[in-house]
């Protein structure tokens, strides 16, 4: 590898002071465009999220003014929404049901996309589209028979139940794109351990998981963030304070009367609710790549 | 051995002791009162009133009131409401319900009457009993009211030179086709003559079936399951109408519900608003721009002999679960959120509209709202939306309305075709 | 020998008992509602307490399938479906591209993008309505300022402005999805077989059509078939930004309507299985299309 680009650089070498000119001014007008670029997405993916977030600290009265800039800065919206306990109550029932959504899914997932993925299994196809089905319902078709089986199962207005309801939508994805991962590994990696005497587990495990950390860590981050919003199964299958997640909740904050959107308070909350996954995000994006890294120096 | 053993009575004499003893200090325990479920207001101050008043008649009849929480959204609440009934759960013993869900919970309620006598039933508003009683069975007892009024801007009326609001609707687009041309000129572009709601969904219904019932065209299907809808006096009312989306009236108005219409309105960039009584004690909240400088009156009524005052009645009822192990506690519980009582309480602290006329004229209430006053005329004139005669079809009714009524006022369909094909969809529903 | 047949055997032994509690979860969760929708289909059954089921073989589904509406929401969400995902797929790869180059600020971005998807639907919708308000919003502002539109427009008046509006916020919303799944594909190309293009003298876009395209194509053909099945059962953006109107309803709206609204639980399931059916040919067409086999 090391002799390979050393011999390579010397061959780049430019051979007069006029291409070196042309070369490095191509360089930085194509790096200039480059960061406009990553600025203009930037942008345009938080534009709404600030402009959010601006509202959440505006003064009521100002909510609907035409100026951009508010007036003066409040945190009466924050205040508000952490003084009611159905919020700080539905925060933890979101973090529990989420969690606990991500971590079946990727659990019960990963090892079945591992075995669709890379081990002999006579019924491949059926078994992924089988899965694939789960997905092709319209939320609302299957809201009523899930909300009987959940009373006949004694799981009404429990956690478990949402859990459950949940992997609806989880695992499909995740067992998908995980047995994508697994595919597109290289063979030789496994062949080297079992000649070794490696147990298929110990390949799964030792070797094989490591390898797909990125594809892990995007579906994980995926399936928590669908959890976390999920509305419409949370809505029905809940019914007391005590076990509604935050989405639930913050549709059910009010103005003075039932025709107000009290929509301080609203921003307010989906900002306490959408930073804690922001951070989340910042912690677990460097473990998408490093996932293919590891493995190579290994190899 | 048991030299001091008692007589028989006098063993029974300390347990007497005990027992009344308990029953002084433990009455609670010894009235082992129900837990009543009530599936009540979804939060902010009407919520807060709403536990006191509960909690007091807990205290007083020695049961325990458990709130249920509801999402803000109507259409979500009944969703949720809908799974239960259909559960036939017991799960919940009073539910809050709107006033156009009689039909739907007609099969899963209480018929209230036998709690009732005669003139305890009288002195509610007698439109809203009509409205709330399903074949005989009074579904659900008015709780607070709502109507639809027009707000108008005192101090413009007065620079432009008229002196009382408006009586009818062409005299009101005058009015405000006067005002929003002087505003305008004075530099403020964004001042429109008037606003209310046009978006398609069944706040449309509201506000059209107004137009419709003050031309002298009905309410879409009238209660001896006429379908009415398709004559010339309503096709008049949504052309007149339509005439004030993009002139008098902002053309967004095909997308405004209750709140972008008073944003509008309480920036103080209308002359006239239609809307319901909420937006009284926001617009006079001191730090509104209009604070002080509006009032409210009843709706105008369409032209000629035809025309009618009408207000779409709006507002929330109690209902007592069928399925409910506790309906007699319940409806105890109910009787007495909406007593006179709590009923004047709720008018004072929350401004919230009695069903009970007689409050229109207690002095304590009008001191602290002296608006209400206007409001008994306006409560007389309420016209409730077909919901009573269409049942759990009022939906489909509403739906094929407001979805016809919003494309006339966006200028996509006729006013003609619109109520053939709300006729079409109400005889089919009626036959 | 023995011991490759005997690995081969443990291999397959592993493979069941690996697969089973997955598709059992599965079963169980969704058996029931199946069923109960299949059923529903050939009854009429109106929920309201009163009337009692009955037999009617397909008159729900010959009442959904000549119902005018239904069709105009049929074609409302295979354009959007179309226009979006396209959108969203060619965007996301460019994203990707972007966020798994080395270059500083990369965290900013790469948290940036995922934004959008984290922030509930039903908040970034109503942010959204209220960015295209025909006299506060803020879009309609900018844009009448500099004078790129005559007059502040109602945008979501009509389903000419209206669907447009309604796509662009749906690729701001769902990009980062696909984004953060062609990312994490991205990463397992290996870096040196653009090296040894680049040695080659290939320059940056024949890199990205020779190696790039090909090799992320499986995770994107992945990525387009939720994306695609999730765009097919749009509801929330809809509903929030539009609900109500007549010519701008899609197949999960029309659904939720019968079902919800009119309490129509036979039709209601009638038109589940005719958006199931829908939905299964569209994967079909996937499979066929990209003649890459699942298996």
């Amino acid at each position: 590898m090391s002799t390979a680009t050393k011999t390579a650089a010397p061959s780049k070498a430019p051979t007069t002071e006029g291409a070196t000119k042309k070369a490095d001014t191509k360089a930085t007008v194509l790096r200039i465009l480059f960061y406009v670029l990553v600025i203009v997405i930037v942008v345009f993916n938080l534009f709404p999220f600030f402009w959010a977030l601006l509202s959440s600290f505006r003064p009521s009265n100002e909510l609907f003014s035409t100026k951009l800039i508010p007036n003066a800065l409040t945190l009466d919206h924050y205040v508000e929404v952490f003084k009611d306990p159905r919020f700080v109550q539905s925060l933890i029932n979101s973090v529990i049901v989420a969690g606990s959504t991500v971590l079946i899914a990727l659990g019960l997932g990963s090892v079945c996309a591992y075995a669709l993925g890379r081990l002999p299994f006579r019924f491949k196809g059926p078994v992924l589209y089988l899965i694939l089905t789960m997905t092709m319902f319209p939320q609302i078709a299957i809201l009523s028979g899930l909300f009987v089986m959940l009373r006949t199962l004694d799981l009404f207005n429990t956690r478990q139940g949402l859990v459950l309801t949940y992997l609806i939508f989880t695992m499909p994805f995740t067992i998908w794109v995980m047995t994508q991962y697994f595919r597109s590994l290289p063979k030789e990696l496994e062949e080297a351990a079992y000649v070794d005497g490696a147990s298929p587990l110990k390949v799964f495990w030792e070797i094989l998981l490591p390898l797909t950390m990125p594809g892990l860590v995007s579906t994980g981050l995926l399936a928590f963030i669908a959890a976390w919003n999920e509305f419409l199964f949370a809505l029905t299958f809940t019914i007391t304070d005590q076990m509604k997640t935050v989405p639930v909740v913050i549709s059910q904050f009010t103005g003075a009367s039932s025709f107000e959107q009290p929509w301080g308070a609203i921003m307010a909350a989906s900002m306490v609710v959408t930073i804690p996954l922001v951070i989340m995000v910042m912690i677990f994006q460097y473990r998408i790549v490093e996932g293919l890294t590891a493995g190579a120096v290994k190899g | 051995m048991n030299n001091y053993q008692l007589p028989s009575y006098g063993r029974i004499l300390p347990r007497c002791i005990l027992a009344a003893v308990a029953a002084v200090f433990m009455p609670a325990a010894l009235h082992a009162g129900a837990t009543i479920h009530f599936a009540g207001p979804a939060g902010g101050a009407e919520l807060d009133f709403t536990k006191k008043v509960a909690e007091e008649w807990a205290q007083k009849t020695g049961n325990t009131v458990q709130m249920i929480s509801r999402p803000n959204d109507t259409t979500q609440a009944l969703q949720q409401f809908q799974q239960y009934w259909s559960a036939r759960s017991g799960d919940v013993d009073v539910y809050q319900v709107d006033v156009i869900w009689q039909g739907i919970c007609a099969p899963h309620a209480v018929d209230l009457k036998k709690y009732y006598k005669e003139d305890e039933i009288s002195q509610y508003f007698p439109r809203i009993i009509e409205n709330n009683t399903v074949k005989g069975k009074l579904v659900s007892i008015p709780l607070f009211t709502d109507a639809g009024i027009l707000y108008y801007r005192t101090d413009l009326l007065q620079k432009y030179g008229y002196n009382a609001p408006p009586k009818t609707w062409e005299e009101m687009a005058e009015m405000a086709k006067k005002i929003m041309d002087g505003e305008r000129k004075d530099g403020k572009s964004d001042f429109y003559g008037f606003v209310f709601q046009g978006k398609s969904s069944e706040t449309v219904t509201c506000d059209a079936i107004e137009w419709v019932y003050s031309y002298g065209g009905g309410t879409i299907i009238e209660p001896d399951k006429k379908v009415s809808i398709n004559n010339p006096n309503a096709i008049k009312a949504l052309e007149e109408a339509k005439s004030w989306v993009g002139t008098i009236a902002p053309s967004g108005v095909v997308t405004y519900d209750e709140e972008p219409s008073r944003n509008v309105w309480q920036s103080g960039n209308s002359a006239f608003m239609r809307n319901w009584p909420y937006a009284y004690a926001l617009g006079q909240d001191p730090k509104s721009p209009i604070s002080g400088k509006f009032d409210v009156t009843i709706l105008p009524k369409g032209p000629g002999a035809d025309g009618k005052n009408a207000a779409c009645l709006g507002g929330w009822q109690l209902m007592v679960s069928a399925y409910s192990k506790n309906a007699d506690v319940a409806a105890d519980l109910v009787k007495y959120l909406s007593s006179a009582e709590i009923q004047k309480r709720r008018a004072i602290e929350l401004s919230m509209l009695p069903t009970r006329p007689a409050l229109y004229s207690d002095s304590d209430v009008l001191a602290k709202n002296g608006w209400f006053k206007n409001m008994t005329e306006v409560l007389q004139n309420a016209v409730a939306r077909p919901s009573t005669v269409t049942g759990a079809d009022y939906n489909q009714i509403s739906t094929a309305f407001f979805q016809n009524v919003n494309q006339v006022l966006s200028g996509t369909e006729s006013a003609q075709d619109a109520v053939k094909n709300v006729e079409k969809v109400g005889k089919r529903l009626m036959h | 020998m023995i011991k490759e047949i005997d690995l081969y055997a443990r291999q397959k032994r592993l493979a069941w008992f690996l697969i089973a509690p997955s598709v059992l979860v599965v079963l169980i969760i969704i058996a029931y509602p199946t069923i109960q929708v299949f059923v529903y289909s050939f009854m009429k059954y109106k929920l309201d307490g009163v009337t009692p089921p009955s037999f009617v073989g397909l008159d729900n589904y010959s009442f959904v399938l000549t119902d005018p509406d239904w069709w105009s929401a049929v074609i409302n969400t295979l354009i959007f479906t179309f226009v979006s995902v396209i959108l969203e797929s060619v965007l996301g790869l460019a994203i990707a591209m972007v966020a798994n180059s080395k270059f500083k600020g990369r965290t900013i971005l790469r948290v940036a993008i995922l934004v959008p998807w984290a922030i509930p639907t039903v908040v970034s919708s109503k942010v959204w309505q209220w960015m295209v308000n025909d006299i506060y919003g803020v879009i309609n502002i900018v844009l009448a300022d500099l004078h790129i539109i005559p007059q502040k427009i109602a945008w979501l008046a009509t389903p000419a402005t209206a669907l447009p509006v309604i796509i662009a916020v749906d690729v701001w919303k769902a990009t980062p999805f696909m984004a953060l799944l062609l990312l994490a594909g991205l990463q397992l190309i290996p870096k040196d077989l653009y090296e040894a293009g680049s040695i080659d003298g290939a320059s940056k876009v024949r890199q990205f059509w020779a190696i790039t395209l090909p090799l992320v194509t499986p995770t994107l053909l992945v990525a387009l078939v939720f994306r695609t099945l999730d765009a097919l059962r749009v509801f929330d953006i809809f509903y929030v930004m539009v609900g109500g109107q007549g010519n701008l309803e899609t197949m999960a709206v029309y659904n939720q309507q019968q079902l919800v609204s009119f309490l129509d639980a036979g039709v209601g399931s009638a038109t589940s299985v005719i958006i199931l059916i829908v939905i299964m040919l569209f994967v079909i067409l996937y499979t066929r299309f990209s003649r890459t086999s699942f298996e």
